[in-house]
This record gives C-alpha cells, structure tokens and sequence, in this order.
C-alpha cells in the first residue's frame, strides 16, 4: 500500500522525486550495461519484473484487520542485485498510479523511494550479511525479502511522520501511529513474500542451474 | 516435490487466510467513522493523516479512477495475470529444458 495521491504536501512530493532521480539514472545504467554483457539475461529480468508485477497485485488480509500487498522486489535484488530493481519497481509503481488509482503521480517520488530502492538495498545488504555469516541459501533468500519488504513500510511510515508530525508527539508519535498501521500490516504479509521466494529460488536453482550461475543469489552462501 | 516444499507452501496459505478468522476490527480514529474491516491500509493512514493534520487537504487527485470497486479488481486482476503468465512461460520453459537436457546426455544428469 503506497502513499495516495495528493497525499504529500508539495515539498515533501518534490524532495522525494529529487532524492529518487538519481537512484532511476543508476538503476537504467546499470540494467543497460547488464543486458549488454549478458544479453541471455534479459528473460530472467523480465521473471523478476513479473514477479514485483504479479505480487504488487496481490492485496492480501492481515492480522491488523487490514489489507496490504507485498512488493516482490527482493527476489529480483537478488538476482540482478538492488541498482536494477529500481526501475523495475519504478514502472509497476507508475502503472499502478495511471490506472489504478494506487499510490500516484505526486508521491510516486516518495513511492519509489521507500519500495523500489530502500526494499532492494535491504534485501541485499540482508542477503549479503547473511551469506556472510555462512546461512544457508534458503535463509538468507528468507531473511532478504522478508526484511526487504518490512523495510518498504517502515519507510513509508517515516515519510508520512515526517510529512505530518503529531501535534503533541512530533514526528514520533506520529510515525508509531503510521507504523502501526502499514508495518504491523505488513509483518505476516513480509513473512509471505520471504517463503514464496524461497520457493521460487529454490525452483530456479534445481531447473535454471546454469543461467544463474554468476548471478549473486548463487554466488554467495552455501548450497541447500 | 519435497515435504518442506508443501510445508513452506502450507505455511503461506495459513498466513494468508487465518487472519480473515482471528484479526479485530481496526480501531477507529476518533472522530472518524470505524473503518471497514479489511480495507486498504492506505485508507487507514489517510483516516489517520485527517486526524493528525485535519486542515491538510490533498492537493492532487488520481488522473484517472477505475470506473468502480469492479474494474479496479478487473484492473488488479489483469496486473496479477500478465505477471503470472510470464513467469509461467518461463517455468515450463525451463523444466522443459532441463528434462531435454537429461534426455539428451543421461549419463550427465545429477540426481536432485
């Protein structure tokens, strides 16, 4: 669930688009210089955008009395790592604003900042402190998206409290109220996305072996 | 396919659907009307921003809006589809692949 439209004040939608922008230039620079090096990956790219497509969509019931989607961008961080996630989250972010009323046009900005950039950073920083500390793959593919897609709420909610602080409490008060709303949502549906990535991972590496070889999911972490 | 695969699969759909037995009504804002149970959490924060910035009014409204709570779900649908649909084809493709590939060269194949 992302922030409506018209739902930041103009600054706050301004700064974030700015903060974001250059994220956009580096993500689509380095997608472009991916495919040119492997342009066998370009498939496999388009699955991990299907993928942040298909679970995006999925709006699911959760125990806050609530319904939220998961963002699906930690899987393909792990494949692509998080730079080429940005514009993948970018374009499921705008398509959602154009048709669908969800999120928008005035806070796609702040949108893409907490979903298609912080989510995918964290994911793979989560992925590769994890692997670091010799988890197996499953763990780590488990701990990345889970805490990748936690991450995007908790977000979310600090761009809210920041843009209106509480009266009485500032800013904190204000982001516990945002954070008990979108991250307490999200918990059981962050813990969703984590188990179906492993699935799909786990997929992908029995069937996929040889394509995903030099892809970083692979590299780092031991088998199983 | 392997038990913690249906277990890991098991443990999804419990996550998904339990909640719709065991979540409480979402408190209301006070002032506000109690919201609908299991609406978007975005209306949620919207009812919140009202009460924590009442005065704020939102300066944008969506260039377009599904014509009803209908074509937004047709809408959603379709999203959730065309993403399905292509990691289908590419699912298939490869387990097609695989199987050729151990057809091919059974001497090479690794059990796994």
């Amino acid at each position: 669930m992302h922030i409506m439209e018209g739902f930041l004040p103009p600054a706050h939608a301004l700064g974030w688009a700015a903060a974001s922008l250059p994220f956009l230039a580096f993500g689509l620079h380095s997608v472009k210089r991916s495919l040119q090096a492997h342009p066998e990956r370009r498939m496999l790219l388009g699955v991990a955008a299907a993928f942040a497509f298909l679970l995006s969509a999925l709006k699911l019931p959760s125990v806050t009395g609530s319904c939220s989607h998961p963002t699906g961008v930690g899987f393909g961080a792990l494949l692509f790592g998080p730079a080429a996630m940005v514009p993948v989250g970018f374009v499921v972010l705008l398509f959602q604003a154009l048709l669908l009323a969800h999120g928008g046009l005035t806070t796609l900005g702040a949108n893409v900042f907490s979903m298609a950039i912080v989510g995918p950073f964290v994911a793979y920083g989560v992925f590769r402190a994890t692997a670091g500390l010799n988890a197996s793959r499953s763990v780590s593919v488990f701990l990345a998206a889970c805490l990748g897609d936690l991450a995007t709420y908790v977000v979310t909610s600090v761009q809210l409290a920041w843009a209106f602080p509480d009266a009485v409490g500032g800013f904190t008060a204000s982001f516990i109220k945002f954070a008990g709303i979108f991250g307490l949502t999200q918990v059981p549906i962050a813990i969703s996305e984590g188990l179906l990535t492993v699935l799909v991972v786990n997929a992908m590496a029995r069937f996929n072996a040889h394509e995903l070889r030099a892809l970083p999911v692979m590299l780092a972490g031991r088998k199983a | 396919m392997k038990l913690r695969t249906w277990m890991t699969w098991a443990a999804i759909v419990l996550l998904t659907v339990l909640p719709l037995w065991f979540a409480s009504a979402p408190p209301a804002e006070p002032g506000a009307e109690a919201p609908a149970m299991f609406g978007g959490a975005d209306e949620r924060a919207q009812q919140a921003i009202g009460t924590v910035a009442p005065d704020y009014t939102p300066w944008f409204a969506p260039v377009f809006e599904p014509a009803s709570g209908e074509i937004a779900s047709l809408l959603f649908a379709l999203q959730a589809a065309i993403g399905a649909g292509v990691i289908g084809y590419w699912l298939g493709m490869s387990v097609a692949r695989e199987r050729a590939r151990r057809e091919a060269a059974p001497s090479e194949s690794h059990a796994d």
